[in-house]
């Protein structure tokens, strides 16, 4: 092999030896730069696999002599994030409900928790948006089954609602009056067409007549003479422009032959109490929440003039608006 | 055995190996323009950061300050916020069409005088003659074996010019934070690692550009002589050889033997002895030639001491050059400046700089922008009115807290609240305080009846309204949609 070698003219440069058909090739070998390169890489890649974890196996992959992985890596930074977090979530804790939201630092960290939290948790039923659909309630009103001051949403948020195995939870039940018997189709038409009038859907007719000696029997108790509702039983106001399962008459009827009864678990068992509390506070900004009855009394008629300062946009002030 | 191909051309060198090059010591009127724009630019790049300007308790008090960390960017008067960066883009445009007016008026005076590679390649020149003498003595320390006179020579010169490097990247890290502190924080090893890595990294290339490859960077790595040679016409002024006037070469010696026969260039070869880039100007233009005019000065000088007229190398434009050949008088050198191209770049140039100062006049210091939350896109309340939910941004650019009304108009039957202004029927104007400097996030909630089309313009306003501190009621506003559900 190789016993043509000669020295190209053209170039000055020496041929491999070889010919094709005429071609040759030219004898010119890598730069050394290049090949030292290659070798420090190989170099490093043998280190790297000694001390990293490196060649897969069956079930997991050698260890390297550093012990390093990628998992352990994550749990460690989890861990700093939640040391770091720790005093805030603990002032959070420690802080009366009603007065933590007068706290800047503590709102901000809680309203962003709380979002996240939020995203993780409740999404699957009260959706990314918090507007809820078909008996998931809309997060974002001003209308509360069970109340919307901050107290009254970490309740809901700990003992969820109509969780059978807990004594504390939020529970009322609405009897099924068609299934269970308690109604005909024709006296529950009638309650309908009652109902449908006290939200501002139907004119007066001899139906709603007839509906409103029965709800006055049957309904009132919980519902209120007018329909208004009683937060005590999470009964709904009926007379107002929301509702959470509908107000066709269609989903009138069904609710009232069947009755609803919406299940939201209590996440006081599952979430610790930071977690809640940061819940409460984000749903309670979403726009609906209301000030605590006590406070209401106290501060109500002047809080408009006060105007109180507005959050710096976290650290992104001269962010251009997208 | 094969007979070489004379015919053959040798492979094209795109790149020719550096050689050396030693300038001689010159004197005379370039050289000391050359001094005195060396003395300015190094001061203004060195003292600049350390000049103070009073913005009140909210801003930091240096003139010059590019800082990052808040996306801020004060110089002296003027301070400019990211929604602002058309400025920046102003100033690079005035740049480049800077670049096209000097050149078209002057040529490559930008080269020759104040381009930093420039600069510092001429002080690390200075320093190199200051250790190992002129121009003779370095070609023989070159050429010296390694003893102790050139190794320590080497060191000190080497250590100079990382003297110098260090200070310049040292000087670049206080445009970006507050000097002083910076300083005590730097030499105390508690500055970012940001400013030690670039400190480090501007030391090596001002090392490196400054002392090892310097015409290289310009021959080389540079696009400007580029664009420059094409920028440049037959009215621009550069460095040139008068060849009909100097050839042929001779001494004078001969010349005085042979009258008529010899031109005035004696040969002497001075013009390439200090030529920083090492060219030979009597080749005619080239690439390499950044039009610092030393090889004037020392042919001037050499032009005195024979008794010749000086100017045989000299700025001229080609078109005078022409002129001249043919023995007419060589216009003055201002009429090269007032020219039609001239005028046009300048009244581009200047244009954009009086727009921008008008602009800079004129902008407000306060300013609204708003984002409608989509997700979800209304809200229906209670008594069946239906809610918008709207972020808004109020960015206060002056150095005080500031009370900002945001209001709304334009949507019958509104009202507005946001987290921390409770809701009221018919109100329809809030009171933020916004921090000094600073951006305030506002969610708003703007509440109207359900009677109205799905999609409704209306104008929110936010007003500067803190009489006290003198606002004058600055304003922004803006119009929006107001989204209903469809029927």
């Amino acid at each position: 092999m190789a016993e043509n070698i000669r020295t190209d003219e053209a170039t000055g440069t020496q041929t491999v030896g070889h010919e094709w058909d005429g071609i040759e090739e030219l004898n010119t070998p890598l730069p050394r730069w290049w090949l030292w390169t290659f070798y420090a890489t190989v170099f490093w890649s043998i280190v790297y696999v000694i001390l990293y974890p490196a060649w897969p196996l069956v079930n997991s992959a050698t260890a390297g002599v550093l012990g390093w992985s990628s998992r352990g890596d994550v749990e460690q930074q989890l861990a700093a994030r939640e040391a770091e977090l720790a005093p805030i979530h603990e002032a959070l804790v420690a802080a009366d409900i009603n007065s933590l939201v007068a706290n800047a630092e503590l709102r901000n960290t809680a309203i962003q928790g709380g979002q996240s939290a939020y995203k993780v948790h409740c999404v699957q039923c009260h959706g990314a948006d918090a507007a809820g659909l078909g008996g998931y309630p809309n997060l974002n009103d001003d209308d509360w089954l069970w109340g919307g001051d901050l107290e009254a949403i970490e309740y809901t948020l700990i003992h969820g609602i109509r969780n059978p195995d807990h004594p504390e939870t939020r529970f009322s039940q609405m009897p099924a009056f068609g299934a269970d018997g308690l109604l005909n189709d024709a006296e529950i038409g009638d309650v309908a067409s009652y109902v449908r009038l006290l939200s501002g859907e139907e004119q007066a007719s001899a139906a709603s007549q007839r509906g409103a000696t029965l709800f006055a029997n049957n309904c009132a108790v919980c519902h209120g003479g007018d329909g208004k509702g009683n937060r005590e039983l999470g009964a709904p106001n009926l007379t107002d422009a929301i509702s959470l399962y509908g107000t066709d008459r269609e989903a009138l009827t069904e609710t009232i032959y069947y009755s609803r009864n919406g299940v939201m678990p209590r996440w006081g068992q599952r979430l610790d109490p930071a977690t809640i509390r940061m819940l409460a506070v984000y749903v309670h900004s979403l726009g609906g929440g209301e000030v605590a009855p006590a406070a209401a009394e106290d501060q109500a008629p002047d809080a408009a003039e006060t105007a109180s300062a507005v959050p710096p946009d976290d650290g992104k002030a001269g962010d251009a608006s997208s | 055995m094969p007979v070489p191909d004379d015919t053959l051309e040798p492979p094209l060198q795109l790149y020719a190996a550096r050689k050396d090059v030693f300038p001689k010591a010159v004197n005379g009127f370039f050289r000391r323009l050359k001094w005195q724009i060396m003395a300015a630019t190094l001061a203004i790049y060195y003292i600049t950061p350390w000049i103070r300007w009073d913005r009140g308790p909210y801003a930091p008090d240096q003139a010059v300050l590019v800082d990052l960390a808040n996306r801020r960017f004060y110089m002296f008067g003027l301070e400019i916020w990211p929604h602002e960066f058309y400025y920046v883009a102003g100033m690079l445009v005035m740049a480049g069409i800077g670049l096209f007016l000097v050149t078209s008026a002057v040529g490559r005076a930008w080269c020759g005088y104040a381009c930093p590679q420039t600069v510092w390649t001429d002080l690390f020149q200075h320093v190199e003659r200051w250790v190992d003498g002129d121009r003779n003595a370095q070609f023989r320390l070159k050429d010296s074996p390694w003893n102790g006179t050139k190794i320590r020579k080497r060191l000190t010169k080497w250590g100079i010019w990382l003297f110098i490097s260090f200070w310049t990247g040292g000087a670049w890290i206080m445009y970006f934070a507050d000097a002083p502190t910076l300083t005590v924080d730097f030499w105390q090893g508690e500055a970012h690692y940001i400013a030690y890595a670039t400190v480090g990294i501007l030391t090596a290339i001002t090392f490196i550009f400054g002392g090892f490859m310097r015409e290289q960077v310009c021959i080389y790595m540079c696009p400007w002589p580029r664009i420059q040679t094409a920028m440049m016409d037959e009215k621009s002024l550069m460095v040139t050889y008068k060849d009909w006037r100097g050839e042929k070469r001779g001494s004078v010696k001969k010349a005085l033997k042979n009258p008529g026969e010899f031109g005035d260039c004696i040969d002497c070869n001075q013009c390439v002895a200090v030529c920083p880039t090492g060219i030979d100007i009597r080749e005619g233009p080239q690439i390499g030639c950044i039009t610092c005019a030393l090889c004037i000065d020392a042919c001037d000088t050499v032009m005195e001491q024979t008794g010749r007229p000086r100017g045989l190398i000299d700025y001229i434009t080609e078109e005078d050059a022409e002129r001249e050949q043919k023995g007419e008088k060589a216009r003055a050198s201002w009429k090269m400046l007032l020219r039609p191209r001239t005028m046009a770049y300048f009244t581009v140039w200047a244009s954009i700089g009086v727009a921008m100062l008008f602009a800079v006049g004129n902008r407000s210091r306060l300013d609204l922008s708003v984002q409608q939350d989509r997700s979800p896109a209304y809200v229906q309340l209670a008594n069946g009115d239906v809610r918008n939910s709207f972020t808004v941004k109020l960015r206060n650019m002056e150095n005080r807290p500031r009370d900002v009304v945001v209001s709304v108009s334009g949507l019958p039957g509104a009202s507005i609240w946001s987290e921390s202004v409770p809701r009221r029927d018919g109100q329809t104007s809030i009171t933020a305080t916004v921090p000094a400097d600073s951006v305030g996030k506002l969610n708003l909630f703007v509440v109207a009846p359900r009677e109205g089309g799905a999609d409704e313009a209306f104008t929110i306003t936010a007003t500067g309204a803190d009489a006290e501190a003198g606002d004058s009621g600055a304003t922004d506003s803006d119009t929006f949609t107001f989204k209903r559900p469809e029927r």
